[in-house]
C-alpha cells in the first residue's frame, strides 16, 4: 500500500469529501469534511483497505485560523501492512461538534473523552463525555490558546531560580 | 584503609533539670520533647525527583536511620512526620490532604523541594502552587530537587521544633485557629 494508493482509493469513494491533501515526512494526510468523517472512517475501516486500528484521537486550537479554529485529528494504521493515515477535520470554535466514533471503535471512548476535557470539542453520541484527566470541577478548558502560561501578577517566584 | 573506627557517644544533652545523687528532676514536657526528637516516624509522599532524593537519604551513605526514623510508615497510622517530596497536582490535592487528617497528633510536615513548596516550575493548570494552599506545613526544603544533606537538614529543623515545642501546642487556639483555616477537623 503506498499513499498515493490509498488516496485515490479514497477520493475515488468520496470525491467530495477530501478537502485537501498533503504527505509531510511520507505521512499521508488528508483534510476531510466535517460531515463526511464517520463515513470515511468507516470505509476506511471495513473496505479492502483495512486500516483498523485507531491509534490516536487529539484535539488543536488555531486561534488565528477564522471559522476553522478547533480540529480534530486522527491516526489510523492498518496493522497487516504497517500502512498510516491521517485524518484532521476542522469546525468553528462556537459550539465545536463532530461524530463519536465509539461505535466504531471502542478505543475512541478515552480519546474523545480527553479531547473534550481539554479542547471542548463535543462528540455527538459519545456515551459518557465527562472530564477525564482533569479535575470535576475545573470549569474551562485548559489547552485552549486563550490563557497566559503563567500568572503575571506572581511576585513570589523569581525566574533567575526556575532557569528562565 | 580508612580510619574510620565507630564511636559511640554517649554524652547526648540532657535537658535541664535538678539533678543529685540517684534522682533526675525536669520538665515533663522535656522528657517527652526529647522523646518525640528522636522517634520521629515519616511517611513519604513521593511523587517526583525529589522522592529519589528523599530515597538517597534512607540509603547507607546518608542514612537518615540515624535519626530514629528506621522505618518509613506509607500509612498515616502511627506516622508523624508527612514528607511531601515532589509535585501535587490538583487532582492529587485532596488525598494529600486526606493522609494529613488521618494522621494523629501530633504531626508536622516538611515540604521538600521547589514544587512541594510552591508549585516549582509548574505555573499551569494541573499543578498545585504549593501544598501550604491545602495543609499547614512545619518546614520548606529548598532546592530543585534538593540534595539529601538539605533534607537531613530539614528533618532536624523538625527535631528542633518538637524538641522545643510545647507538648500541648496542639491545643493552643492558634493552631486550632490554623487548622480551621484549612478547613481540617
Amino acid at each position: 500500500m503506498t499513499n498515493n494508493f490509498v488516496l485515490e482509493a479514497i477520493t475515488r469513494e468520496f470525491p467530495d469529501s477530501v478537502l485537501s491533501h498533503a504527505t509531510p515526512y511520507d505521512f499521508l494526510t488528508l483534510e476531510i469534511k466535517k460531515a463526511d468523517l464517520k463515513k470515511v472512517i468507516h470505509h476506511l475501516r471495513d473496505s479492502s483497505l483495512q486500516i483498523n486500528f485507531l491509534t490516536d484521537i487529539c484535539g488543536i486550537h488555531y486561534p488565528d485560523t477564522p471559522e476553522k479554529e478547533l480540529g480534530v485529528i486522527y491516526h489510523l494504521h492498518n496493522m497487516r501492512t504497517n500502512f498510516r493515515i491521517r485524518l484532521k477535520v476542522f469546525m468553528p470554535k462556537d459550539n465545536a461538534e463532530v461524530d463519536s466514533m465509539t461505535d466504531l471503535y471502542a478505543g475512541a471512548n478515552w480519546m474523545e473523552r480527553e479531547t473534550f476535557d481539554f479542547y471542548g470539542i463535543k462528540f455527538k453520541g459519545h456515551p459518557d463525555l465527562r472530564v477525564i484527566l482533569n479535575m470535576e470541577d475545573i470549569g474551562y478548558h485548559p489547552m485552549l490558546k486563550e490563557y497566559r502560561l503563567e500568572d503575571g501578577t506572581r511576585m513570589d517566584k523569581d525566574d533567575k531560580m526556575f532557569g528562565r | 584503609m580508612s580510619d574510620n573506627k565507630p564511636v559511640i557517644k554517649m554524652d547526648a544533652q540532657a535537658p535541664d533539670g535538678f539533678e543529685g545523687e540517684g534522682f533526675f528532676a525536669t520538665q515533663l514536657s522535656s522528657v517527652i520533647g526529647m522523646a518525640r526528637k528522636f522517634s520521629l516516624w515519616p511517611l513519604p509522599f513521593a511523587t517526583s525527583c525529589c522522592g529519589i532524593e528523599f530515597m538517597a537519604t534512607l540509603n547507607p551513605t546518608f542514612d537518615a536511620s540515624r535519626f530514629g526514623m528506621e522505618k518509613n510508615s506509607f500509612s498515616p497510622r502511627q506516622a508523624d512526620m508527612l514528607m511531601v517530596c515532589g509535585t501535587i497536582s490538583k487532582k492529587l490535592g485532596p488525598i494529600l490532604k486526606q493522609v494529613y487528617t488521618q494522621m494523629a497528633e501530633p504531626k508536622w510536615v516538611i515540604a521538600v523541594g521547589a514544587c512541594a513548596s510552591s508549585g516549582g516550575i509548574f505555573d499551569s493548570y494541573s499543578v498545585l502552587q504549593g501544598i501550604d494552599k491545602i495543609i499547614p506545613v512545619d518546614v520548606y526544603v529548598p532546592g530543585c530537587p534538593p540534595r539529601p544533606e538539605q533534607i537531613i537538614e530539614g528533618v532536624m529543623q523538625v527535631q528542633a521544633l518538637c524538641e522545643s515545642e510545647s507538648i500541648r501546642r496542639r491545643d493552643m487556639p492558634e493552631y486550632q485557629q490554623l487548622l480551621a483555616s484549612y478547613d481540617i477537623n
